[in-house]
C-alpha cells in the first residue's frame, strides 16, 4: 500500500477527492483490482462447489490457509515452483478426499446439515493448522520471481506480488474456461451442475464429477492462498478476512455464476480500496463495513446477485 | 431382452413397487399403463439404476443389472427419456445431444447419430445452436428423445412423452417413435398416462395398480378389456 493510502486510513485525515489527485484514484483502482483478483479466485472456488452441490463451503478459506501452510513447509525444502505445484496437487487430493469421505454422506440431507459439516471443517482445519504450525506469523515470500521494485507507469505503481496475483487469477480463469467450454469432462461437470438426474440418465458418473469439482476448488484455494499470503503474511487467521470478501464477492456476483464471481471479486477489491481511501473514519475495518453495505444494497435490487439466475422454470 | 421379476422398491419407508414382473421382448414396444402413483416412473427408475430394488431381479439380456450404477446401465444399452424431459436448459441443442452420447467413445458414430436425430426431428437442426430453454414444449420433448437416442441404446425407456403437449404434437411424436421402432428395430418400454395412444403403438401392455402389475396382455386385447376401457381409455 502506498504512503498516501496509508495516510488515508488513519483517522480524520481525508484523502483529496479523485479530481484533485487522479493518480491516487488510479492507484487505488489498480491495487483494488489486484487484491480483488485474489478474492475472485476464492469466490470462483466457492461458486464451483455451490453450483454443482448447492453446498456453501465455509471451510474454503481455511482449506486455502492450510494449503498455504503446506506450501510454506515445502518451501523450506525446495524452490518456489516445485513447492507451489506440490501444494496445489496436495490441496486437490485433500479436496477430493473431503468430498468422498465427509460431504458425500450429507449430500442428500437437508442443506443445514452440510452447512454444519463445512463449519466443522472450518474449525478442524483451523485447529489442525494451529497444532502443526503454531500461532507465530510465518514469513511468506515475496518469492524471488516476485521480488524487485514495483512496476510503475507515470506515478501509478503495482507491486510485483500483486502482479503475481493478477497473473495467477488470469491463468486460473483461462484454464477453467478451457476445461468447462472445450473438454468432455468440463461439459459433463457443467451438466452435473445443471441437472443431476439428466446427467445420470445420459451416463455421466455424477459422483466422480462432484469429487473432481471439490479437487479443483481446493486447488484454486491453494493458488489463491499462496499468492495472497505474500501480501498479507501467513498466520492461521490471516486468510479469514479474505474468505469474507470472497464470500461477499460470490454473493454479489450471484452464487451460481462463475463470471459473477470474477466481476464480484474485482468489484469488492475496488470498493474496499475506495472506501479505505476516501471514507474518513476513526474505526478500523471501515473498508469491510462499506463493502458489505454495498452488497446489501445490490441484493435489495437484485436478490440473486448481479449475474445470478432467478429460479424461473419453464414447464 | 429386458425382464423384471417380483421387483420391490421403496423411497425411505414408502413402498412404491410391491412385486412388479414384466417382460420387454426384443424389437417390441411395450406400454406400461396406470394411474398417477401406480409405480410407472418408479419402475423405470429401478431399470435405470436410480432406485435400488429391495427385492427381486432386473435382467438385461440374461444378466442381472439391479446392482449397477446408472452410468453403467447407459453404457450397456439402456437409455431413459425421463418424465418432464429434463433437458439441460442452459445448454444448446447440440450440447444436449453431445451429452446424450457421453457413454460412447466412437466420435464418427456420434456425428452420424446427430445427423440421424436431425433427420427424425428436422426442427432440432434449425435450432441446434440455440439455448434449449428457448425451445417450445414439443421441441424440448423431441430433444429429450433425441438425446436418449444418442446413447445408441438397445432399449429406450420413454416416460410420459405426451405430458403437457397439444394433441397434434402428441400424434406427431408418437408417429416418430413408431417409425424409430420399425426402422431400427429399437426396443421400447413406454410409460404413458394416455392409454389410447400408447396402445395404438404398442404391441403389448401392462397395467400397474398400487405398485403391482394387475394385467398384462396383447395391446389389442387390452383395448377390448372392460376394466382397461373404463379406467384408462375413458369410453
Amino acid at each position: 500500500m502506498s504512503a498516501d493510502a496509508l495516510a488515508a486510513l488513519s483517522p480524520v485525515v481525508l484523502a483529496a477527492p479523485p479530481w484533485e489527485n487522479p493518480s491516487l484514484f488510479a492507484q487505488q483502482i489498480i491495487s483494488g483490482i489486484a487484491t480483488g483478483s485474489g478474492f475472485a479466485i476464492l469466490a470462483l472456488a466457492l461458486v464451483m462447489i455451490y453450483r454443482s452441490t448447492a453446498i456453501l463451503n465455509f471451510a474454503q478459506g481455511e482449506m486455502a490457509m492450510f494449503s498455504t501452510f503446506m506450501a510454506w513447509t515445502f518451501l523450506t525444502r525446495m524452490d518456489f515452483w516445485p513447492a507451489f505445484i506440490l501444494s496445489i496437487l496436495v490441496a486437490a487430493a485433500m479436496g477430493a478426499a473431503l468430498e468422498l469421505l465427509i460431504l458425500r454422506p450429507v449430500e442428500e440431507a437437508p442443506a443445514l446439515n452440510s452447512v454444519i459439516v463445512t463449519l466443522g471443517l472450518f474449525t478442524t482445519f483451523n485447529a489442525l493448522a494451529l497444532w502443526i504450525w503454531g500461532s507465530q506469523p510465518k514469513g511468506f515470500g515475496p518469492f524471488s520471481i516476485f521480488k524487485g521494485s514495483a512496476l510503475c507507469a507515470a506515478d501509478v505503481c503495482v507491486g510485483r506480488a500483486s502482479v503475481g496475483i493478477l497473473a495467477g487469477a488470469a491463468v486460473i480463469m483461462l484454464l477453467l474456461y478451457l476445461l468447462f467450454q472445450r473438454t468432455r469432462v468440463g461439459l459433463a461437470m457443467r451438466a452435473t451442475a445443471q441437472n443431476r438426474l439428466a446427467s445420470q440418465l445420459v451416463g455421466i458418473p455424477v459422483g466422480r464429477m462432484l469429487t473432481l469439482g471439490w479437487a479443483l476448488s481446493a486447488a484454486c484455494g491453494a493458488v489463491a492462498g499462496v499468492l495472497i499470503s505474500q501480501n498479507v503474511g501467513l498466520t492461521t487467521i490471516s486468510l479469514f478476512p479474505v474468505l469474507l470478501f470472497a464470500f461477499a464477492a460470490a454473493v454479489l456476483g450471484g452464487l451460481d455464476s462463475p463470471a459473477g464471481a470474477i466481476v464480484g471479486g474485482l468489484s469488492i477489491g475496488i470498493i474496499r480500496n475506495m472506501a479505505g481511501t476516501y471514507v474518513p473514519s476513526d474505526v478500523g475495518n471501515i473498508d469491510l463495513t462499506i463493502a458489505f453495505i454495498v452488497i446489501v444494497l445490490v441484493l435489495m435490487v437484485r436478490p440473486t446477485g448481479l449475474f445470478g439466475k432467478r429460479a424461473v422454470r419453464r414447464v | 431382452m429386458l425382464s423384471l421379476r417380483d421387483v420391490h422398491a421403496a423411497y425411505g419407508s414408502v413402498l412404491a413397487l410391491k412385486g412388479v414382473s414384466l417382460e420387454v421382448p426384443t424389437g417390441g414396444i411395450v406400454a406400461l399403463l396406470g394411474a398417477n402413483g401406480a409405480g410407472k416412473t418408479s419402475t423405470l427408475r429401478v431399470i435405470s439404476g436410480l432406485l435400488r430394488p429391495s427385492q427381486g431381479v432386473v435382467e438385461f439380456e440374461g444378466r442381472p443389472i439391479d446392482r449397477m450404477p446408472p452410468d453403467r446401465i447407459v453404457q450397456i444399452g439402456i437409455s431413459q427419456v425421463p418424465e418432464g424431459r429434463q433437458i439441460f436448459t442452459e445448454m444448446t441443442v447440440l450440447e444436449n445431444l453431445r451429452l446424450g452420447s457421453y457413454s460412447r467413445r466412437d466420435g464418427d458414430g456420434v456425428r452420424a447419430d446427430i445427423e440421424r436425430v436431425f433427420t427424425y426431428f428436422p426442427v432440432l437442426r434449425e435450432r441446434s445452436r440455440q439455448r434449449s430453454a428457448l425451445l417450445s414444449g414439443g421441441e424440448q420433448q423431441m430433444l429429450a428423445i433425441g438425446r436418449g437416442l444418442m446413447a445408441k441404446p438397445r432399449v429406450l425407456l420413454l416416460d410420459e412423452p405426451s405430458l403437457g403437449l397439444a394433441p397434434m404434437l402428441v400424434q406427431e411424436i408418437f408417429k416418430i417413435i413408431k417409425a424409430i421402432n420399425e426402422q431400427e428395430g429399437l426396443t421400447i418400454l413406454l410409460v404413458e398416462q394416455d392409454a389410447n395412444i400408447a396402445l395404438d403403438v404398442a404391441s403389448y401392455g401392462y397395467v400397474l395398480e398400487a405398485g403391482t402389475v394387475v394385467l398384462g396382455d396383447e395391446a389389442a386385447h387390452l383395448r377390448g378389456n372392460e376394466m382397461v376401457r373404463r379406467s384408462y381409455l375413458g369410453f
